[in-house]
């Protein structure tokens, strides 16, 4: 016997009081629980996928759609640009590099991108087996595609056209597995890497393969796979390119001049990300405050019940003041029963909350390309548990302090 | 073994009770007769330490009790002063042995479920440690009350009332039961009373009037 298991006890008997209390504590918590583990965890890929990322630079049409395209790999592309004119902004002296990217194909539902090898440095992508692609036609496999599709190394398959599943096969060329990137927790896990010329290829190859039935096994070189890009004719086109800034006055400079002087357009990462937050917020920040009320009221039923037991425990308080338990004794039990309960839904919520974001995460396909899971541990959830200790704390403390304060003579001689 | 001197408590200008002096020897029983407002409740609040007189002394061994600090006088209550009401207050979330293990635990001393199980037993009620409070009877629950007090083995039994609520048979039994479990462990035992049934079995007795 001890101050927790005589406070249980107390909770024990009163079983659907506590039932309701625990229940509602855990449902604020959980539902605060999903909040944070989706924005700390859509936080934390998006602002790790777009580091190194100063500008994105595609065709016309949406900003927050461009950024969400080319960088995230969650949208469909604006367009295409000319392969010369994004090649002749590549030359103006405030770019310091430029990523060349072809989007268009898919295979299973992964993302078939056209770039060269600065795209895996981008992310510091590392060959789990097999080595970077060097040949069109050649791929190389995000950790994520490859567990899925089950495709290891020298394995082939065919693209399809558009950007989800079900669309038209390129069955005339085939793709060739090279190599498998190892997980990394960004994009490139769920990408399908090649040249941009490959890209290309498989597309004209379509529209002139009457010419061509002889079928030529010859691998082709990319003429740009580890940097730069490629050689291509006036009719050849990319989707965008990921620039970095030289220096800071290409932020001021640099978008304002593309979307002016060009057909193309520019949008920075660190902008629609932040405008697609404060978006995002409202409906966050709702949320986050009906749960909170939600806890409110969870302290508040705990309070009306531990006040209006207390009507019938005085006696129950004077008889252990009798039997030598300090008025100190008295508080912590009491209050200790408030944090019992707290602490059990604060637990219980947890758990809901784990788990319903991994049921969201789920039942929502595209959890994967954005990286969200329940199976993981924040620290801000330290904090949420302790609130919910102190809320315990705060709904018991009038209650505790009654019982600190009851006066035993009195009790005993008024019954 | 238990002496007052010059005790008076009374609310505002009213004084209730003034006690120039008494003593009770170890292993000597009082009664302390009167009717309903004589005092007889104050008396034995005071003598338990539950109440802190206006004036005066209540020595129980050396031990000035009102000269301890409450967290002291607490702890001294709960080991050497055994407690019984009128009224059988149990903790009705707890089982029986619960209910003796949680005084063993309040007062401070080593919690002994042997020691629980033979206080039971002496008082007959060893197959009921596993029930809940209210499945009890009121003479069990009122001998659950009385094992409670024997747990520490007191030096002062103090009971209030303690057969007030019960029927012929049980009220003689209780007292029986207090008298022989007082002499079994030495201890004085201090009734309060206005029950004719009990105060024929008693040769010391102490008659308050109202003032």
């Amino acid at each position: 016997m001890n101050l927790i298991t005589l406070s249980w006890n107390y909770i024990k008997a009163k079983p659907l009081n506590t039932l309701l209390n625990v229940l509602l504590m855990s449902l604020g918590v959980a539902i605060i629980l999903v909040l944070i583990l989706l924005s700390t965890q859509l936080e934390e890929n998006l602002s790790k996928n777009k580091r190194g990322i100063d500008l994105v630079v595609g065709a016309k049409g949406s900003p927050l759609q461009l950024i969400l395209a080319n960088v995230y790999h969650i949208d469909f592309p604006t367009g295409n640009v000319k392969l010369d004119e994004a090649k002749a902004l590549t030359r103006n002296r405030l770019v310091k590099s430029a990523i060349p990217l072809a989007l268009g194909d898919n295979y299973g539902g992964f993302r078939i991108v056209g770039t060269n090898h600065d795209y895996v440095k981008l992310y510091d992508g590392k060959i789990a087996s097999g080595e970077l692609w060097k040949y069109n036609l050649d791929v190389v496999l995000g950790a994520n595609v490859a567990e899925k599709l089950d495709l290891k190394v020298g394995d082939e398959f065919f693209g399809a056209h558009g950007l989800s599943v079900a669309d038209l096969e390129h069955d005339e060329r085939s793709y060739h597995v090279v190599g498998i990137l190892e997980g990394s927790g960004s994009v490139l896990e769920n990408l399908i890497l090649t040249n941009i010329e490959s890209v290309w290829e498989v597309h004209n190859h379509e529209e002139e393969h009457v010419h061509e039935e002889g079928g030529h096994e010859e691998k082709e070189l990319g003429s740009a796979y580890e940097t730069g890009f490629p050689e291509g004719d006036a009719d050849d086109e990319i989707t965008s390119m990921l620039i970095k800034y030289r220096s800071p006055m290409g932020a001021v400079q640099m978008p304002r001049m593309v979307n002016s002087n060009t057909n193309m357009q520019a949008a920075s990462p660190a902008f629609e990300t932040q405008r697609l937050f404060s978006l995002l917020g409202i409906g966050v920040d709702m949320l986050r405050s009906f749960a909170y009320i939600i806890i409110v009221i969870a302290g508040l039923s705990i309070f009306i019940s531990l006040y209006n037991a207390l009507k019938d425990r005085k006696y129950d308080l004077a008889i252990m003041r009798s039997l030598g338990a300090s008025r100190g004794k008295l508080f912590v039990h009491v209050v200790l029963e408030g944090v019992i309960i707290t602490t059990l839904g604060g637990l219980l919520g947890m758990i809901l909350g784990h788990g319903l974001m991994e049921m969201l995460a789920n039942s929502y396909e595209k959890s994967d390309d954005i990286g969200v899971t329940g199976l993981v541990f924040v620290n801000q959830e330290m904090y949420v548990l302790l609130i919910s200790i102190g809320i315990g704390v705060i709904a018991s403390l009038i209650p505790a302090l009654n019982a600190y304060k009851t006066d035993i003579s009195e009790v005993l001689a008024g019954e | 073994m238990i002496s007052i001197d010059s005790l008076s408590f009374g609310y505002s200008d009213q004084k209730i009770l003034s006690i120039p002096h008494m003593e009770v020897k170890e292993s000597q029983h009082l009664l302390i007769l009167g009717n309903s407002g004589s005092g007889k409740t104050t008396l034995l609040h005071i003598l338990g330490g539950l109440l802190k007189p206006e004036e005066g002394k209540v020595v129980i061994g050396n031990t000035d009790l009102y000269n301890l600090s409450a967290q002291q006088r607490d702890k001294y209550r709960g080991q050497n002063i055994g407690l019984v009401f009128q009224k059988a207050h149990l903790i009705s979330a707890l089982s029986v042995g619960d209910n003796l293990l949680l005084a063993q635990y309040l007062s401070g001393t080593a919690q002994d479920k042997g020691r629980v199980y033979e206080v039971l037993e002496e008082l007959n009620l060893a197959h009921k440690v596993n029930k809940r409070v209210k499945a009890l009877s009121q003479g069990e629950q009122q001998r659950v009350t009385i094992a409670r007090a024997l747990l520490n083995r007191p030096r002062l039994i103090l009971a209030d009332e303690p057969t007030a609520s019960l029927d012929d048979n049980n009220a003689h039994k209780v007292i029986e039961l207090l008298k022989q479990q007082a002499e079994k462990y030495n201890a004085s035992l201090l009734i309060a009373t206005h029950d004719q049934r009990v105060k024929d079995q008693f040769e010391l007795k102490l008659e308050l009037t109202a003032a």
